[in-house]
C-alpha cells in the first residue's frame, strides 16, 4: 500500500515534469513576466535607488504571486481537456497524491526558478544585501504555498471557459497571509532583526496547506470534472 | 435522538410555509426595533466627547459589521450542511447569505470611510481591521462570482460551499497576519478615539441595533430563500397548487 500511494505521488511528477521539459517555453514565460512587470515599477514609481530599496521586497513578492496566478491553468487545464484527469479520478488509488505529485511538478517549474531569478530582481531594485537570504529562503517556502492555494483554484475553475479572472478573485484573498509574512522575512533581515521568525509562521503555513489543500483539491476535481 | 426535526428542516415546502406564518412577526419585530435603534441613537443618545456627532453613524456601522462577518460563518455553515447531508435547502440558504454579506460588508467599509473622515481625517486607512474588512469583501464576491460561473446550480452550489469553507479555514489566518502585518506598520497618528467601554446611554442603542439588524438579516434572508424555493420549484405540485391559488384570489377581487 505504501508503495502504491508513493508510486501515485512519482508517477505524475515525473509525468508532468517530462510534459513541461518538451515544451520549455511554459517554464520561461511566468519567469520573462516576472523581471519584465518588475522593470516597469521604476518607470513607474520612481528610478532612485534609496525609494526602490524600500519597496523592493514587496515589490518581488507582488510579481511572484502574480506569475504563479499567471502559470495556473498549467496545472488541470491540459489534463482536463485531454481527459486524463478523469481517468486519474476514476483510479482506485488515492487521489490525494497524484494532485500532491502534480503541484510539487508544478512547483519545481514556477516556484523554483522564481526564487532563483530573484536576486536578479534584487540587483535591479537595489536590494540591501543583507535581504537576499531571507528573501531568497522566503520565497522558496512561500511559492511552495502559493502553488498549493493556486491549485486550488485552478481546481475550481478547471471546467470553466473563462476561468483565469475567476481564478484571480477566488486565489487573491487567500494569498494575503503568505504575502505579509514574506516581504516581512525580507524585511526584517534588511533591518536587522530575527528573520527566522516570520520564516518559521510561512513554514507553520506550508505544512498545513499540504496536509488541507490536496484533500479540499481532491473534492473539488471530483465535483468539478466529472458533471 | 430524535432527529425528524432536522431533515423536515430540509424540505423547502416545509420552510416556505413556516416563514410564511414567521414574516409578519418577525417584519414587526424587526421595524419596531430598528426605528427604536436609530431615533434612539441619533437623537437622544449623548453626544461623544471627542467625535461629537460624528460619532452617531456606529450605530450603522459596528451592526453592520458583526453581522457582515457572522453571515460568513452562517454561509460556510450551510454550505457544509449542504454538503454532508446533501440538503438542497441549506444550498438556498448559501445562495441567498452570500449577496447578503456582500452588501452588509460593503455597508460597513462604507459607512467606515464616511466615520474615518472627521476621526481619522481620510476616507480610507490601512488599518488592520479596515484591511480585514476588505479582504472579507473579496472573500465574499468569490463565493458569489463561482456560484453563477457554473452552468449547472448544483455544481455552481457545491463549489461555492467548498470555496466558503476554504474561506472560513482562513479567515482567523487572514486576521492575524493582517494584524501582525498592523502592528508592524503601526502609523502613529492614528489611534481607535472610541474607549473600549461605552457609556451605557450610548452603549444601549447600540444593543437595540445590533439586534434590529439581526433580526433584518434573518428577514432578508428569510424572503430571499423563498423566492429561490420558488423559482427552483417551480416545476412541482405544491407551487403549482400555490400559484393558481392566488391567481384566483386575485382575480376574484378584480371581479
Amino acid at each position: 500500500m505504501n508503495g502504491l500511494i508513493k508510486h501515485g505521488f512519482f508517477a505524475h511528477l515525473r509525468h508532468d515534469l517530462r510534459l513541461i521539459n518538451r515544451r520549455r517555453g511554459e517554464v520561461a514565460s511566468p519567469l520573462i513576466f516576472f523581471v519584465i512587470a518588475a522593470t516597469l515599477i521604476p518607470l513607474g514609481v520612481s528610478p532612485e535607488a534609496r525609494v526602490l530599496s524600500m519597496i523592493a521586497p514587496g515589490i518581488i513578492w507582488v510579481m511572484a504571486l502574480l506569475a504563479t496566478l499567471l502559470s495556473a491553468d498549467r496545472l488541470f487545464d491540459a489534463d482536463y481537456n485531454d481527459g486524463s484527469l478523469e481517468q486519474i479520478l476514476i483510479s482506485p488509488q488515492l487521489l490525494v497524491m497524484p494532485v500532491l505529485g502534480k503541484i510539487a511538478a508544478h512547483w519545481l517549474t514556477t516556484g523554483l526558478p522564481l526564487t532563483l531569478v530573484s536576486p536578479l530582481l534584487g540587483l535591479l531594485f537595489s536590494l540591501p544585501s543583507e535581504g537576499y537570504g531571507a528573501m531568497m529562503a522566503g520565497l522558496a517556502i512561500g511559492t511552495c504555498c502559493l502553488s498549493l492555494l493556486v491549485a486550488l483554484g485552478a481546481a475550481l475553475t478547471v471546467s470553466l471557459k473563462n476561468g483565469g479572472l475567476l481564478l484571480t478573485l477566488i486565489v487573491m484573498p487567500l494569498y494575503m497571509p503568505v504575502l505579509i509574512f514574506g516581504t516581512a522575512t525580507a524585511q526584517y533581515s534588511i533591518d536587522g532583526l530575527a528573520w527566522d521568525v516570520p520564516l518559521a509562521v510561512l513554514a507553520a503555513m506550508l505544512t498545513m496547506a499540504i496536509a488541507l489543500c490536496p484533500i479540499a483539491i481532491a473534492g473539488i476535481l471530483r465535483l468539478t470534472t466529472m458533471n | 435522538m430524535n432527529w425528524n426535526w432536522f431533515y423536515r428542516m430540509g424540505s423547502p415546502k416545509w420552510f416556505f410555509y413556516t416563514t410564511s406564518r414567521w414574516l409578519p412577526w418577525l417584519g414587526v419585530l424587526t421595524s419596531c426595533l430598528l426605528v427604536t435603534g436609530l431615533v434612539w441613537g441619533m437623537a437622544f443618545a449623548p453626544e461623544d466627547a471627542k467625535q461629537g456627532n460624528s460619532f452617531r453613524i456606529i450605530y450603522l456601522h459596528v451592526p453592520a459589521s458583526l453581522l457582515a462577518l457572522a453571515g460568513y460563518f452562517l454561509m460556510a455553515t450551510a454550505g457544509a450542511i449542504g454538503l454532508i447531508w446533501r440538503m438542497k435547502l441549506s444550498f438556498m440558504v448559501m445562495k441567498c447569505a452570500a449577496p447578503l454579506g456582500a452588501v452588509l460588508t460593503f455597508l460597513a467599509l462604507f459607512t467606515g470611510a464616511i466615520w474615518g473622515k472627521p476621526t481619522w481625517g481620510s476616507y480610507w486607512v490601512w488599518d488592520a481591521r479596515v484591511t480585514s474588512m476588505l479582504i472579507l469583501l473579496f472573500l465574499y464576491l468569490g463565493v458569489l462570482a463561482l456560484q453563477y460561473a457554473f452552468q449547472s446550480p448544483e455544481v455552481g452550489n457545491k463549489a461555492s460551499a467548498i470555496l466558503a469553507l476554504v474561506g472560513t479555514v482562513n479567515i482567523p489566518i487572514i486576521y492575524k497576519s493582517v494584524d501582525w502585518w498592523f502592528t508592524l506598520h503601526q502609523p502613529s497618528t492614528i489611534k481607535f478615539t472610541e474607549a473600549p467601554s461605552m457609556h451605557p446611554d450610548m452603549f444601549q442603542p447600540l444593543l437595540v441595533m445590533i439586534l434590529g439588524f439581526y433580526c433584518f438579516y434573518a428577514l432578508a434572508l428569510f424572503m430571499s430563500v423563498r423566492v429561490e424555493i420558488l423559482h427552483r420549484e417551480r416545476k412541482t405540485a405544491w407551487v403549482r397548487d400555490l400559484v393558481s391559488q392566488e391567481a384566483k384570489e386575485r382575480e376574484g377581487v378584480n371581479s
